[in-house]
């Protein structure tokens, strides 16, 4: 493996390109969240976050970026101003949460996205008033940036960190099976709700699935 | 699943086209958010009222005189983004304050603090009373997570007539609120409706099953049984709902019996006939009955039944003049339904 590849950092433009992937990987997917969404959920995430991405889609190619928090912010406004639902706010939130107040920055490396999402996590956790184990995205998004965290410690290139991110997201998604639910339809189902993923953990596991491969290829085209 | 639509995508706004086409005369939209305003709106507190589309007539139903002023409405089942619960509001904005009225969903809530937030930012006021009337969705006593369904009609009805009688927002808050507390529901589900673009049905339920207390959205309830006659599904549900609102004899109350969306009028007059016959045994005076599909779930198969406990003030606002294209109360004088 050459050196660079340990080095990789990405501009405005392939963050871009970076979510745009992401995007059609969660649009591919929406029978799929529909299917986990409709068993305990009101079954509309996958058609919303299809909705969020295809809008977000929209905003990004009208534009050209120069920072990352544009590129965030861009999407961000896209899925709150247009999913509506629990999902809108939340998963706007993950975009626009993280950039807030933050210095304009023309490159995301792997301690800058570990930052971001970090911001993004207690925005969310704000706003939601979810916590670990109440059987929402925040179950798979948070020991994922924890994940991303601990790779900055041990000096990890971007994409080492994404596969560990989205290891632990997967972990965080099968765990959510475990739990009761405290919001939403999968609310009243009590203990019902037990042997049934959640559908946003399930859309922040694709994410960062997405966000791995696209960096993969990259790297591998290079 | 087969359904008479264009592009899933674009339902809601095609069905706020097909609205606009048939009652420009009196609404109009705001535009570039899915919403929908009275055309002369008066120099009184606001009401909005809104959610996920799908459930119509609910919400665009209830824009009208006596009732509500503006309408936000989200896609299919889901609440409304922010953006648009914003534009409406300050779309309607006499300078009086805002009341927003909607069902007690994470979603809504979400959506619709994110709007108050900004609305504060531009100086707007508001109030919100969230609807809790589904009995079947939280014990008694978690009363406040309980979900909004049909009820809506009724506290929709309430702070629209306080606001046309010229109440401050904090007065129009309070008999709202009153309203809500007053107002309960229990509905039963037979079959499930589908979403607009979706393969699959969200839920099933056999073909001699009944399932009571599931909530429109298919949320679920507190007992799956076999089928039967309508007189003892009435029955089974006025038991739950009169226990609940701790009605007694010589109360009286507002009753809406509502059909899910595929429940046949006929149907729900056979319930709206045991309903009657039971609240007259147990000396409940019925003030007004109401039978309909307000709050619909596309082709659910069901209804609802929901009972507002009336006191003088809660009378005189719910006796008070509405008009919409689907929801209509003539003034009403005396008790035509007293013996």
């Amino acid at each position: 493996m050459p050196n660079s590849l340990q080095e990789v950092q990405l501009n405005a433009v392939q963050v871009k390109e970076m979510f745009l992937y992401v995007g059609e990987k969660v649009r591919e997917n929406k029978p799929l969240l529909t299917k986990i969404d409709s068993a305990i959920g009101d079954g509309d995430h996958g058609i919303g976050m299809s909705v969020g991405f295809t809008k977000a889609e929209e905003g990004l190619r009208q534009k050209e970026f120069t920072t990352i928090n544009d590129v965030f912010k861009t999407i961000g406004m896209s899925m709150i101003s247009t999913m509506g639902g629990a999902s809108g706010v939340i998963f706007g939130t993950f975009f626009i949460g993280g950039v807030k107040g933050l210095d304009p920055q023309e490159v995301l490396t792997l301690p800058l996205l570990a930052q971001i999402l970090e911001g993004s996590v207690s925005s969310i956790k704000q706003r939601g008033k979810a916590e670990r184990g109440d059987k929402t995205m925040i179950d798979a998004l948070e020991p994922a940036v924890e994940g991303l965290k601990q790779s900055v410690i041990g000096n990890q290139s971007l994409l080492e960190g994404l596969k560990v991110a989205e290891s632990l997201a997967e972990k965080g998604v099968e765990q959510t099976k475990e739990y009761v639910a405290k919001f939403g339809r999968a609310k009243a189902l009590g203990e019902r709700a037990i042997g049934h993923q959640d559908a946003g953990a399930t859309t922040v596991w694709i994410m960062f699935t997405a966000m791995r491969e696209w960096v993969e290829n990259a790297i591998n085209q290079e | 699943m087969k359904k008479v639509i264009n592009n899933p995508e674009q339902v809601v706004e095609e069905t706020i086209e097909g609205f606009l086409a048939a009652y420009k005369r009196s609404y109009q939209k705001v535009e570039n958010v899915n919403g929908i305003v009275r055309r002369d709106r008066k120099d009184k507190v606001a009401i909005v009222t809104g959610g996920g589309s799908g459930h119509e007539p609910l919400f665009l139903g209830l824009i009208g005189e006596g009732l509500a002023d503006g309408v936000t409405l989200g896609n299919v089942f889901a609440a409304p983004p922010p953006t648009n619960v914003f534009e409406v509001a300050k779309a309607v904005d006499a300078g009086k304050g805002v009341l927003f009225i909607y069902g007690n969903y994470s979603g809504d809530v979400l959506n619709f603090g994110m709007a108050v937030e900004l609305l504060e930012m531009e100086g707007i006021t508001t109030n919100t009373v969230l609807v809790t009337d589904d009995v079947a969705s939280a014990p008694t006593e978690r009363k406040d997570e309980r979900r909004g369904i049909a009820g809506d009609i009724f506290v929709v009805k309430i702070a629209g007539a306080a606001a046309e009688k010229g109440l401050s927002l904090e007065e129009v808050t309070k008999v709202t609120q009153k309203a809500n507390d007053h107002t309960f529901s229990i509905g039963v589900a037979l079959a499930p409706g589908t979403i607009p673009g979706a393969t699959e049905l969200p839920y099933t339920l056999a073909d001699d099953e009944l399932e009571v207390g599931m909530g429109i959205h298919g949320e679920p309830g507190m007992e799956r049984t076999k089928m039967m006659p309508a007189d003892a599904l009435t029955d089974k549900l006025l038991e739950k709902l009169l226990a609940e609102s701790n009605l007694q004899s010589g109360d009286e109350v507002a009753v809406l019996v509502n059909g899910l969306g595929s429940t046949t009028l006929m149907e729900l007059f056979i319930v709206n006939r045991r309903v009657a016959k039971v609240l007259e045994e147990k000396g409940i005076q019925a003030y007004d009955m109401d039978v309909n599909s307000y709050c619909t779930t596309q082709e659910m198969a069901g209804f609802s039944i929901t009972l507002l406990k009336l006191d003088n003030e809660l009378k005189d606002y719910y006796s008070a003049p509405a008009v919409s294209p689907y929801y209509k109360k003539e003034s009403i004088g005396g008790n035509v339904y007293a013996k």
